[in-house]
């Protein structure tokens, strides 16, 4: 499905990222990052394996702790705000992982009402129902509410984690790898329900990927990240025609002409 | 221009490499146990998880409890019977067996019983939970997972333990009873009122103590192996086995200690 051109206001920045480094003993995985991302807009981060893109997303999470630089999350300072205002600014953050990360001991109705359940004390069971079905239903996985995360195939579970950030209503969402190791198919129907998500929330997204396919079709600009630095910064068709070797091998290697 | 390349420092260790990464863990691990302090104070308190936890230590456990203990008490009778019955003292067979089984028999097997069956589980699930991201998923939706996982879990086996080693004890009781029962036909009266006769509240207070100390043991190192296990599934399959032999060395250090200091008051 093409992706549908969208109003980004590029007056309201949503994540600022500033000289962010990151170590882990030895290994500097992040050297500098600046990026700012605006309200409504879906910006990719491609890299290979192994060069701190899933780093970069867990700090803005408040996941890890960055060595130096800084992350504005809404405003607000991610490494310097208390624990208690932490857990408010992850409520506006929706975080999709790469391993769907469901709660094995629940069935998907509990996975989805354990974010709510937390953090919408007040909420009636019928408004709980509610804002489940509602989810599961934005996601296309209506049927499975009483099934294990066990019964479910790769993609489904990717939907399910996406359905159980989405309940919270986000204003931000993350995603870590959301194709990786799904069929084409299933690959576009997890494209299509970023998108679909970017244009019925509003949400602005970072999504983490080394899959062109899914960067080209889900990103309005893209962020090429290697050696610890973003080498380009832009939209798909001027990173790859204009980019260095080392991002045209990059794009080679995912054989899209 | 010519980039510099920087030589690779071989890392110095204090001692040597295992002595300072034992050192290390067990630094980490009071850290752990301080933290689970801090958060088992501060609210909010997860009164709901702490229950379905007491539900799935105590109750999931009793089947193997029951079954341990009864057998427990009827081997202990059997084994000493033959002893006893050489001096011509089978009657202080049910004093004996209640003294044995309140004294030791019912904590350490209740201990070591809980820390193979809940530990390793405790390790597993926590430490699939970990290398998953489900402990990060949790995390992101707002929630403390160190509050909800390891302080719930830790409280659940420091109150179920205790209880599980009284239900031991009498099931144990039981068993003597029934083997009792059959060789001399003592009435169950009669049984309780001798094997009861040399309990003293410090026996049951001491036991009861151990096992608090047992299941908390149980329960820190399991979560502690699980909430910081690494390495995919072969750091889960470690997290559940150290688990589990950790948790029993401590109980038997731990039971060495609380007799010797029982004892000094029983001179008192």
């Amino acid at each position: 499905m093409k992706k549908k051109e969208l109003h980004i206001d590029k007056n309201k920045v949503v994540i600022t990222i500033r000289d962010l480094h990151k170590s882990f003993a030895s290994n500097h995985v992040l050297r500098g990052i600046d990026l700012d991302i605006y309200q409504g807009e879906n910006v990719v981060v491609l890299g290979r394996s192994g060069t701190g893109k899933s780093v970069l997303i867990k700090i803005i999470a408040g996941l890890l702790k960055s060595d130096k630089g800084t992350v504005n999350v809404l405003g607000r300072n991610v490494a310097a705000i208390r624990s208690r205002e932490l857990e408010q600014l992850r409520l506006k953050i929706g975080f999709s992982f790469q391993s769907s990360a469901l709660y094995d001991s629940m069935t998907v109705r509990e996975n989805l009402e354990f974010p709510l359940l937390r953090n919408s004390k007040h909420l009636t069971v019928a408004e709980v129902t509610h804002a489940v079905e509602t989810a599961l239903d934005a996601v296309g996985l209506s049927q499975t509410i009483n099934q294990w995360p066990a019964e479910l195939s790769g993609g489904q579970r990717k939907r399910i984690g996406i359905a159980r950030t989405l309940i919270m209503q986000p204003a931000i969402m993350l995603y870590d790898e959301p194709t990786a190791g799904l069929d084409p198919v299933t690959s576009m129907e997890i494209i299509d329900l970023i998108n679909e998500v970017q244009e019925r929330f509003n949400t602005s997204s970072i999504i983490i990927t080394h899959d062109l396919t899914c960067a080209k079709l889900t990103g309005e600009r893209m962020a090429v990240l290697l050696d610890g630095r973003f080498v380009q910064v832009g939209t798909f068709e001027t990173i790859f025609k204009n980019g260095d070797e080392q991002v045209k091998s990059f794009y080679e290697y995912n054989f899209i002409t | 221009m010519q980039m510099k390349v920087k030589q690779k420092q071989p890392r110095k260790y204090v001692i040597s490499k295992k002595l300072d990464d034992f050192f290390f863990d067990v630094y980490a691990f009071v850290q752990f146990i301080g933290r689970f302090f801090k958060e088992l104070i501060l609210p909010p308190y997860e009164f709901k998880e702490v229950i379905r936890q007491c539900y799935m230590v105590g109750v999931k456990s009793l089947p193997l409890i029951t079954l341990t203990g009864f057998i427990t008490g009827i081997v202990f009778t059997k084994q000493s019977r033959p002893s006893l019955s050489e001096f011509g003292a089978t009657s202080w067979l049910p004093s004996l067996v209640a003294i044995a089984i309140i004294r030791a028999l019912a904590p350490l097997v209740t201990g070591l019983i809980t820390a193979g069956k809940v530990g390793s589980n405790i390790g597993a699930e926590l430490g699939s939970m970990k290398v998953t991201e489900q402990i990060d998923a949790m995390e992101v939706s707002a929630t403390n997972p160190f509050k909800f996982l390891v302080t719930t879990r830790v409280l659940a086996t420091t109150y179920m333990v205790p209880l599980l080693m009284l239900y031991m004890a009498l099931v144990a009781m039981l068993g003597a009873y029934v083997n009792v029962h059959s060789n001399e036909e003592t009435s169950f009266a009669s049984f309780i009122e001798n094997g009861f006769h040399n309990i003293s509240f410090l026996d049951l207070f001491s036991s009861v103590i151990k096992s608090i100390v047992f299941g908390f043991t149980i329960g820190i190192v399991a979560c502690y192996q699980g909430y910081t296990t690494t390495q995919g599934t072969q750091g889960v399959g470690r997290a559940a086995n150290t688990s589990v032999v950790t948790s029993m060395f401590l109980i038997f250090i731990e039971e060495i200690i609380i007799v010797q200091i029982t004892n000094w008051f029983r001179v008192f």
